[in-house]
Order: structure tokens, then C-alpha cells, then sequence
């Protein structure tokens, strides 16, 4: 092994100590994706292959290989495999983003946001 | 606009911005809450799988299988025979353990568990994967280069002992049950479970303490 592979190992073992999740989303994506499976949305082989060509791209686009690349590509294939079985379409997803936004900015800072509070509902 | 609105428009704008949530955590907040709406799921299953993963799960139901094959040689001959079996006794099933296969370290094996593909493990038993498990680096350099992984971990694996590879599936997850550390043959299944660290279980740690309480 070279001096620079050697380099680049050394981060792993510093990741040893690393709390497993940085933010609450990162959590909620890998419990939705379990509970999708669980309810047979999608199988275990599906979200399997689905996240492993995600986590290809991210490596080839060049992304770090960090835990944050890591969830970014789980939300993307969990993202992709509720399109593809039609239980969330792309666009459906979108509006309802977009509502969120829209409805965090509308809200004051102390009060619950609620969709309703969204400027205009997009969906 | 006077410089003074211009300041006073662009606090209000910061305050604005400042509870809006990441890109990601908006779109999971979306996803969630369509999915919720067509009964997909559950908001308090989800909120609980999250605060039973983040906190109380570990890998503390891996130790214990672990230290319930080293004190019942009955029970381990059935988790080396059929692990999801086994792991059903203590009822361990669930949540991605998937088809179970233990495998065990002895004095010329070592085992190292890796998913080539993305990150399939048995979390059910050791909690959330920890995030070098799911790495590019450990994904591709663990098949190529065990020994230096192992290295890395600080573990030193001697030539004449045999380093084995195995790829976790969606369908098959594997178990490293480690070796009994000498100096332990006084305690007993709850004391043992304490020593058996996570890393243990997936192979990249071999010797460990006999004092130490590897799952806390």
C-alpha cells in the first residue's frame, strides 16, 4: 500500500466516535425507508440496489465520503423507488416541498408551522 | 429605500431564513407528511423507530447474542447452525436483521463483515450503522485490503491467521461472534455482554479488554 492510500484511510477510524446521525432528517429518511419495506412499498433488494447506484454517482461526481453524502443519496433513492411505485410522484413531492417552504417562511418564529400557513398551497 | 430599510429588510430576511430547514430536511418533511396523509406511514412509528435508533437499540442486543454464545454452548451450536433462528429465540428478528448468518473468530480466523453495495447490516442487533461502514473508502478498501483496514482500526491480524470477507445483502447479514477474551471465565451473560464492543461484531476490532463495557 502506498503512503497516500495509507493517508486516506486514517479517516475512518476518526469516524469511529461519530454520533450516527448529525440531523434529525438523516434518521427519518433510513425510518421511512425501513417502515416502506416493513409495508412492502418497495422491497429490501430494491432499496438495496437503488441506494448502492446512488452512492456510485455521488463517488463519481466527486462528492466527499462523508456521512451528509451518505443521506443525501439515501433520501435521493428513497426519493426515486416512492416515484417509481407511484405512492409519491416527483411533481406531488415537489409542491409539497415548495408548500413547506412557503409555509416556514410565513410563520413566525415561536409558533407551530403548519401547512396552512403556507402563503399559497401549491398542491 | 433608505439604507435604513434596506438593514431592517435584510434582518427580517435572516430571521426569516434562519428556522427555514436544510434542503433535505424539507424534503423529507414533505415526503413524510404525504405519506402520512395516504396512510404509508405513521407519524409516531416514525418518531419512535428515530428515538429507539438514535439512542436505546446499539448495539446492545448483539452483545447479548454474543455473550449468550459464549456461556450456552447449546445455543451457540444453533446460532452457527441457523442464525435468524437463533437471533428469533431472544426475539431479535426484525427491523433488517434479514437471513442471519454468525460467523466466529478463532485463534487462526478473523471475520470482517462489509456491504460492497451500500450499506446493508443488521441493525436490529448492533443499532445504526456507524458512519465509516458506509463510506466508499472502508466499501471498496475492505474486499481489496482487509489487513490494512484492519490496521487502521488498530488491529493487527498476524500472517498465519486467515482473514475472511463477507458482503452483507439486502437477504443475508452477517454476525462476527468474536473470541472469548481470557480472564473472563468467572462472569457471567450480563457481565459479558457489557464487554462486547460493536466493532467486535463487524470485525474490526479483535482483542478486546476484559474489564471494558464495550456497548454503553
Amino acid at each position: 500500500m502506498s503512503p497516500s492510500e495509507t493517508d486516506a484511510l486514517k479517516p475512518l477510524k476518526k469516524m469511529d466516535a461519530e454520533p450516527v446521525f448529525e440531523e434529525l432528517w438523516q434518521a427519518q429518511v433510513l425510518a421511512i425507508a425501513d417502515a416502506m419495506v416493513n409495508a412492502g412499498t418497495f422491497k429490501a433488494a430494491a432499496w438495496s440496489k437503488t441506494l448502492g447506484r446512488e452512492l456510485k454517482a455521488a463517488e463519481a461526481a466527486g462528492a466527499d465520503d462523508t456521512a451528509q453524502t451518505y443521506y443525501k443519496a439515501a433520501l435521493r433513492a428513497l426519493e426515486g423507488l416512492l416515484a417509481q411505485s407511484d405512492a409519491v410522484p416527483f411533481a406531488t413531492l415537489e409542491a409539497r416541498r415548495e408548500a413547506w417552504k412557503q409555509a416556514y417562511l410565513a410563520t413566525p418564529h415561536g409558533s407551530p408551522v403548519d401547512l396552512a400557513n403556507a402563503v399559497s398551497r401549491a398542491d | 429605500m433608505s439604507n435604513y430599510d434596506s438593514a431592517k429588510v435584510a434582518k427580517i430576511h435572516h430571521h426569516l431564513h434562519s428556522h427555514l430547514p436544510s434542503e433535505p430536511a424539507l424534503r423529507v418533511k414533505a415526503l413524510e407528511s404525504l405519506l402520512v396523509e395516504k396512510g404509508l406511514v405513521n407519524s409516531q412509528t416514525i418518531d419512535a423507530w428515530v428515538e429507539a435508533y438514535s439512542e436505546e437499540i446499539g448495539p446492545k442486543r448483539g452483545a447479548r447474542v454474543v455473550a449468550k454464545a459464549w456461556t450456552d454452548p447449546a445455543f451457540k451450536a444453533r446460532l452457527m447452525d441457523d442464525g435468524t433462528a437463533a437471533i428469533d429465540e431472544l426475539d431479535f428478528v426484525g427491523n433488517a436483521t434479514a437471513h442471519l448468518k454468525a460467523v466466529e473468530n478463532t485463534g487462526s480466523v478473523h471475520n470482517l463483515v462489509v456491504c460492497t453495495l451500500c450499506s446493508c447490516y443488521p441493525f436490529a442487533l448492533l443499532g445504526v450503522a456507524p458512519n465509516w461502514y458506509k463510506t466508499a473508502a472502508y466499501r471498496s478498501r475492505a474486499v481489496r485490503d482487509p489487513r490494512g483496514v484492519l490496521q487502521e482500526f488498530g488491529v493487527n491480524i498476524a500472517d498465519d491467521i486467515e482473514v475472511r470477507v463477507w458482503d452483507n445483502t439486502a437477504e443475508l447479514r452477517y454476525l462476527v461472534v468474536p473470541q472469548r477474551p481470557a480472564g473472563t471465565e468467572g462472569l457471567d451473560e450480563e457481565a459479558l455482554t457489557g464487554l462486547v464492543t460493536r466493532n467486535a461484531m463487524i470485525g474490526t476490532d479483535r482483542k478486546f479488554s476484559a474489564t471494558a463495557t464495550g456497548t454503553s
